[in-house]
């Protein structure tokens, strides 16, 4: 043990944690913790241009590499400027570790200058949060936050200190193991009810698995593929689980939602018994709760025993990861065929295809992901804002690895991909990622193409240019009788906005022109923006209006189509 | 009957459940249990809090309106504090229930020995006696405590306090937790002088 101030303690207990990169924003009350980071070589500081920038960026890092992404800022608007990216962490369970700085104790409660009760106000939006009042609790603290943030459910934490306790001298006394009282996740699952599953898989006719971001979390591709392949089951996932099964792999059968797949929506919609896995039945997915699907039973893994009979009653819970639950189930399940059930889809999937790109001289969007699906053979990691662009992406890009597609699914973060993005380049930089942006999405966080700059990122950039907010317009267009209100808007040049900030840019106007450039930006070391002035008024069919069941998904108009 | 039609009348408690949660004693915690109700939209219908046999650890009593969330729910979000130890629903168990109630009478030399003759026939003790008034202090399950109100409405209530419920399984079922305060953190505790941790002084099944 040796003395060291609260700074150090800090830094050392991340250094001790695993931690290579912060993404933080400095100010008053974290002065200390800057003024000792150069003794910390091993720690790379990513100076962000706004605080939310720096919780997405930690977040994308997370999502991309599953491991913890720390971020920083200082007190009071330090603090709650990282909120939304929480939140949106918080929404979608990726390990985010928030560290902030707050006044001098003898300040706290007292409205001081940048004072801001940070722990009240992500009390609802955190795993945990502390409030160090002691240099000698930061230790125990660090490492009580980062188990909680990575273990189990994974989900943000937040860990706020006052001024004067970084500064505060003790014994840094680095405890081994963490033993909380209150927090023992279960990974193992129940073996009783594994039997009872395998029972009533084997019974079934109709079965689907539903796979969601648990699997992704907890890095089970193989053995869901597994269980999938042993007993015959088309697997569909939710939109956050995208990846956690290969695309084209026979008995994948796309995606579910507001937007998945006609034949994903009718195929859950159908199915007698319905495998949840590490997914969380939530709105999106499922439509109108009391109409899904009433013959189904459901099975439902995860490892979060708050998620299960939530939403749906369950028929067989099973709590635990999906890691150590498949294999058993797998195990316990009889191989089986459903040829018929399968035949039943496919005929769907025939009549219905909702991935068709039709014939346009337009430069529809759905051309242009599916362009740099073909271009980057399906091995780009895709992350995304929120809103048209992001369910073209998910539609029309078709991905085969857990981690490939990012986006802020729960919260619904606008503004997400940029900074998303830069987390995960920084987390794999040899990898090809690319942001896809939203015009609307983009101008929220788009102060971080200098992050892209300072670091020299070869991130791709596209940006999905119609001059509206087009989710919002959809809406409007369906179910606002055409009153189209503060959806229309002025874009900037966003080429020059790139050039301003030193960074390459491509205005691709054209359909003929969407190959070459994508080509153009693959072959470009760099970062790159390319600016597509994608048709302005394609909408994203299918969809399940809000508050309508899975079975009145509703395809693409005729009229759309012969547009 | 309309239940509402006095306002101290005994509201409808079919479905009301007790739930004892044993959590960590740190700052924030009844907030984050609080916040937790609001937030999922569980109505609360008392709620206590106090120290327990258990050092470092206290004994939150819930009721809870089970028509506003069911109460698995309610457990299963409880669990999910980290600083939530352990959670005890005891609508199925054989329960002693008390609560602790402080009634102020409007009360005078004519009146002042009728009102002690009800406060005798409820065991409630005076704990205040001036010219125009007595405290009456009463223990006993909600339905006892609601009908001394009742019998003292006609007095002219001054002043009521209610503690909220509670509760305990009867017989060597206990809602405790038998396990010490983990090492790391005892040690901060004892650097702070703070109680130390030892052996549990008793045992239950």
């Amino acid at each position: 043990m040796s003395r060291m101030t609260g700074a150090q303690m800090v830094l050392e207990g991340l250094q001790r944690e695993g931690v290579e990169v912060i993404f933080g924003y400095p100010g008053g009350v974290v002065l200390p913790l800057y003024d000792t980071l150069p003794q910390y070589p091993g720690i790379r500081h990513i100076l962000v241009r706004h605080e939310q920038g720096a919780a997405h960026m930690a977040d994308g890092y997370a999502r991309a590499s599953g491991k913890m992404g720390v971020c920083l800022g200082t007190s009071g608007p330090g603090a709650t400027n990282l909120v939304t990216g929480i939140c949106t962490a918080w929404m979608d369970s990726v390990p985010v570790f928030a560290l902030t700085g707050n006044v001098s104790r003898t300040l706290l409660g007292k409205d001081g200058f940048q004072e801001a009760d940070i722990t009240g106000i992500t009390h609802s939006i955190t795993k945990h949060n502390y409030l160090v009042m002691r240099a000698e609790e930061i230790p125990l603290t660090i490492r009580e936050a980062a188990h909680i943030c990575r273990t189990g459910r994974p989900g943000p934490v937040l860990v706020d200190i006052p001024k004067d306790v970084f500064q505060e001298t003790a014994e840094f006394d680095w405890p081994e193991k963490v033993h909380l009282r209150g927090y023992r996740p279960t990974y193992e699952g129940h073996a009783g009810m594994i039997r009872r599953a395998a029972e009533l898989i084997d019974q079934a006719r109709r079965p689907i698995i539903i796979a969601g971001h648990g699997v992704i979390w907890s890095d089970a591709q193989a053995e869901l593929v597994a269980l999938a392949e042993k007993a015959e089951i088309p697997v569909i996932t939710t939109f956050l689980g995208i990846g956690a099964f290969p695309e084209a792999h026979r008995l994948s059968y796309g995606w579910l939602g507001m937007h998945g797949m006609f034949y994903a929506n009718m195929a859950a919609d159908n199915a007698d018994v319905v495998i949840g896995i590490g997914m969380r039945f939530d709105d999106r997915a499922m439509g109108r709760f009391k109409d899904f699907n009433p013959g189904a039973k459901i099975i439902h893994i995860d490892i979060d025993p708050a998620e299960i009979g939530k939403n749906f009653p369950t028929a067989v819970p099973i709590v635990g990861s999906a890691k150590n639950v498949l294999p058993r189930l797998t195990e316990h399940v009889r191989e089986a065929k459903h040829t018929e059930w399968l035949n039943w889809i496919d005929q769907v999937r025939e009549e219905h295809p909702s991935l068709h790109i039709r014939e346009s001289r337009r430069m529809l969007p759905q051309y242009v992901v599916r362009t740099l699906y073909e271009e980057t053979e399906g091995n780009a990691t895709i992350v995304t804002g929120v809103g048209q662009h992001q369910m073209w992406a998910g539609q029309h890009y078709f991905f085969k690895r857990p981690r490939q597609l990012i986006s802020s699914g729960g919260l619904g973060t606008m503004g997400f991909e940029l900074p998303g993005a830069i987390g995960a380049q920084i987390a794999l930089p040899e990898a090809e990622v690319w942001a896809i942006c939203g015009d609307g999405g983009f101008q929220m966080t788009m102060q971080e193409l200098a992050v892209v700059v300072d670091e020299n990122l070869p991130l791709k950039i596209a940006i999905f240019n119609n001059g509206y907010l087009g989710m919002v317009r959809q809406w409007q267009q369906l179910f606002y009788d055409r009153n189209f209100v503060a959806v229309a808007m002025t874009q900037p040049d966003f080429c020059k906005i790139a050039d301003a900030y030193g960074i390459r840019a491509i205005r691709v106007e054209t359909k003929a022109e969407v190959a070459p450039a994508i080509r153009e930006a693959r072959a470009h070391r760099g970062p790159i923006l390319l600016d597509f002035m994608i048709d302005q008024e394609e909408n994203v069919w299918p969809m399940v209006p809000a508050g309508a069941a899975l079975s009145e998904t509703i395809e693409a108009p005729a009229e759309e189509l012969a547009r | 009957m309309n239940p509402s039609s006095n306002g101290h009348a005994p509201r409808k408690r079919a479905n009301h459940h007790t739930v004892v949660a044993i959590v960590e004693d740190k700052p924030g915690v009844l907030m984050r249990v609080a916040s937790l109700f609001r937030r999922r939209g569980f109505n609360i219908e008392s709620l206590t809090v106090g120290h327990s046999e258990m050092p470092g650890l206290s004994r939150m009593t819930i009721v809870v309106d089970g028509d506003s969330a069911p109460v698995e729910q309610v457990e299963k979000q409880l669990y999910k504090l980290i600083d939530v130890v352990k959670v005890s629903d005891l609508s199925q168990e054989d329960i002693v229930a008390r609560e602790l109630a402080m009634i102020k009478v409007r009360c005078n030399n004519v009146n002042r020995h009728e009102l002690l003759d009800i406060a005798n026939v409820f065991r409630a003790d005076v704990v205040d006696i001036a010219t125009n008034s007595i405290i009456l202090q009463v223990v006993g399950d909600e339905d006892k405590i609601d009908g001394l109100i009742k019998m003292c409405e006609p007095y002219g209530i001054r002043e009521l306090s209610r503690t909220g419920r509670i509760a305990m399984v009867r017989g060597t079922k206990t809602t405790t937790v038998h396990e010490p305060v983990p090492e790391p953190i005892a040690r901060i505790h004892e650097k702070q002088g703070r109680r130390v941790e030892g052996e549990l002084p008793f045992s239950s099944d």
